[in-house]
């Protein structure tokens, strides 16, 4: 009998943490333009001495164009884990991710109308910037509320009534997207085909930079709260409610954080798959599912699968880019199917 | 004073208010009606059902299938909100508890516990120490001792780093009564937990049962099909058929052969064991 402890939990962060942070600087390393590790080392230290202008300008380039690339994916990376994480929980369903729900298409939806009505309005060039973005979270946070309303029975949330509700919004938002793509000029094709496989490149601005991270801290610390509970409610509604958990208040902020994680996710980068449904497995199976542990440790490897992913996706065919949720799935699938028969086995 | 007494010191004070010799749970009048669609007439309702048990006390739920039983189990654990009537346990309304005061008070051991990931036997247990503990808390050196102490309780110290799915039915149902035993209860609630159980197993877990309820002070309620298991064991029966309330009182009483052979629909005999126990016989072939 060895429950989990505060210092384990911190030790466990921290090793993940570390591990990250060499992801990170190799993928500072490797790219179209070579640097060295010494030089990289160098300059990041200067940064943080608040030594900016010293910095060569070979590693200035890298570290204004790969370094928030970099962030991104650690932050996307992160919250699809931890959406993930949270609806195999709340869906009490083990091949639950992010997407599952219609969030992603209805982001998707949200960006292809932006984009279509983009041209048709004056828009001064700050909005002009995340009007994409924002097109596409309020896409997703307007999927949620109609499947969130299909899937309420009697008042409440009831995980299969979502699930299917999910489904089916998912499967109908997806008929649009193809509706909308094919009426839409060719040069925007591409861009949107690039964006509904998912990638990084468009590094966000600034304040949209800002709104992301607090976002995330916001939503996954929200759920993290519920962590114990989670633990019980994957033994069933009505156990966790015999343990003294409040299953509907629980449910509800999960699927309200869960979401928004996902939405903002999405908005910034397209739907990348696989992140959300593998790391969770993985990291279970390497931490146990209690979900005090487990919801950390997928943040951290879900931001070190996407940035490992997204060098891939940056320096496999460079100079030319491929977008990164096509490396996840290509990656991911056969893993999925190992998991599967191994578990069979 | 032991780590057991001290969590649960609090909760006591509280309770203590009221007089040890009355009774603990007291189910008033309560009546529940179902049905899928409100404009519709319901499909199922409980009749006003009313008993009362003390501490110590076993009492079993009998009936045929759909007469409500585990209905009545589901609002006496307030789970369920009755149409009427209330359940009083040490003098409040469980129905109205908060969801952690309620599962300081009240356990409950469902039919069956489905379990998505695998957790080991002692992480199961500790789910118990849940009402107990602020959400981001991590249990305690006390927490450890009583998942310990519940594990003991029930023979299965020996299961404790097993895994949940590679345990055998019996001893599954062992560790799940051992959970329900690490919220420190004073109403212990049980749906059928003899029901995938072989009679050795039946008989050993409803020994457990009577010897927790006097040893830890219980109040019991077990809804179940084993007519000779309760007879043997209970000391009160509550006899239920079609939502209605037929008979409340000690198993020599409520087992009277007209009235079970009307309620279960076949015939049988009811005659004294050597314990001075009621037993029942099937007679076959006489099922109608």
């Amino acid at each position: 009998m060895r429950p989990l402890t505060l210092s384990r939990l911190l030790l466990q962060c921290v090793i993940l943490g570390a591990i990250l942070f060499c992801v990170m600087v190799l993928a500072l390393k490797f790219g179209a333009v070579h640097v060295s590790l010494y030089g990289l080392g160098r300059d990041l230290l200067r940064v943080f001495l608040g030594k900016s202008t010293e910095i060569s300008s070979e590693y200035s380039l890298i570290l204004n164009i790969r370094l928030p690339r970099i962030l991104l994916g650690v932050l996307v990376g992160a919250s699809l884990s931890v959406a993930g994480t949270s609806f195999q929980a709340l869906l009490r369903n083990p091949l639950a991710d992010p997407y599952v729900l219609g969030v992603s298409n209805g982001a998707a939806v949200g960006a292809i109308l932006a984009l279509l009505l983009e041209p048709h309005l004056a828009l001064t060039p700050e909005i002009a910037s995340v009007f994409t973005p924002l097109g596409g979270f309020l896409g997703a946070a307007i999927a949620i509320t109609a499947v969130y309303f299909l899937g309420r029975r009697e008042g409440r949330i009831d995980s299969s009534t979502l699930l299917l509700g999910g489904v089916i919004t998912a499967s109908l938002l997806s008929a649009i997207i193809i509706l909308l793509l094919t009426t839409m000029p060719s040069s925007n094709v591409r861009g949107m085909a690039y964006w509904l496989m998912g990638e990084l490149s468009a590094v966000p601005s600034r304040p949209l930079g800002w709104v992301l991270r607090l976002g995330f801290l916001a939503a996954a610390a929200v759920i993290y709260t519920t962590a114990s509970d989670l633990n019980l409610l994957l033994s069933g509604e009505k156990e966790a409610m015999h343990l003294g958990v409040d299953v509907r208040r629980v449910r509800l902020i999960v699927y309200i954080a869960a979401s928004a994680l996902t939405g903002l996710a999405v908005a910034m980068s397209g739907s990348i798959g696989y992140v959300g449904l593998l790391v969770p497995h993985v990291m279970r199976m390497i931490f146990g599912s209690d979900h005090r542990i487990l919801i950390p440790a997928s943040a951290f490897g879900g931001a070190i699968v996407l940035v490992m992913a997204d060098t891939l996706a940056r320096t496999v065919a460079a100079p030319a880019e491929l977008p990164v949720g096509a490396i996840t799935a290509i990656a991911g699938a056969p893993l999925f199917i190992y998991l599967l028969r191994r578990k069979l086995a | 004073m032991t780590a057991t007494a001290r969590s649960t010191s609090s909760r006591n004070t509280m309770d203590a208010t009221r007089a040890a010799t009355e009774p603990r749970l007291s189910v008033e009048q309560v009546s529940y009606a179902y049905s899928p669609n409100p404009q519709q007439a319901p499909i199922f309702t409980l009749e006003a059902t009313s008993f009362h048990a003390k501490a110590g006390e076993v009492t079993a739920i009998l009936g045929p299938n759909a007469s409500g039983k585990s209905t009545l189990l589901q609002i006496i654990s307030g789970a369920l909100h009755p149409l009427s009537g209330r359940v009083l346990l040490n003098g409040f309304v469980t129905h109205d508890l908060e969801p952690r005061a309620r599962g300081q008070r009240i356990a409950m051991v469902q039919q069956e516990s489905q379990l998505l990931f695998p957790s080991k036997a002692w992480e199961f247990v500790m789910q118990g120490r849940h009402p107990y503990g602020r959400s981001l808390r991590f249990e305690t050196d006390d927490d450890v001792l009583i998942a310990k102490n519940a594990l003991a309780q029930v023979g299965a110290e020996h299961l404790s780093d097993r895994w949940m799915d590679q345990i055998s039915g019996g001893e599954k149902q062992r560790v799940i009564l051992a959970r329900a035993l690490a919220q420190q209860p004073l109403l212990l609630l049980l749906d059928e937990p003899t029901l995938h159980l072989d009679i050795g197993a039946q008989v050993d877990l409803l020994e457990t049962l009577r010897r927790l309820a006097v040893e830890n002070r219980y109040t019991v309620v077990i809804v179940t099909h084993e007519l000779n298991l309760v007879g043997e064991y209970a000391d009160q029966v509550v006899l239920l058929q079609r939502g209605k309330c037929l008979r409340v009182g000690a198993p020599a009483s409520v087992y009277q052969r007209d009235l079970l052979e009307q309620v279960f629909q076949t015939q049988l005999t009811v005659e004294l064991g050597s314990t001075g126990r009621p037993r029942v016989s099937i007679l076959p072939g006489s099922g109608s």
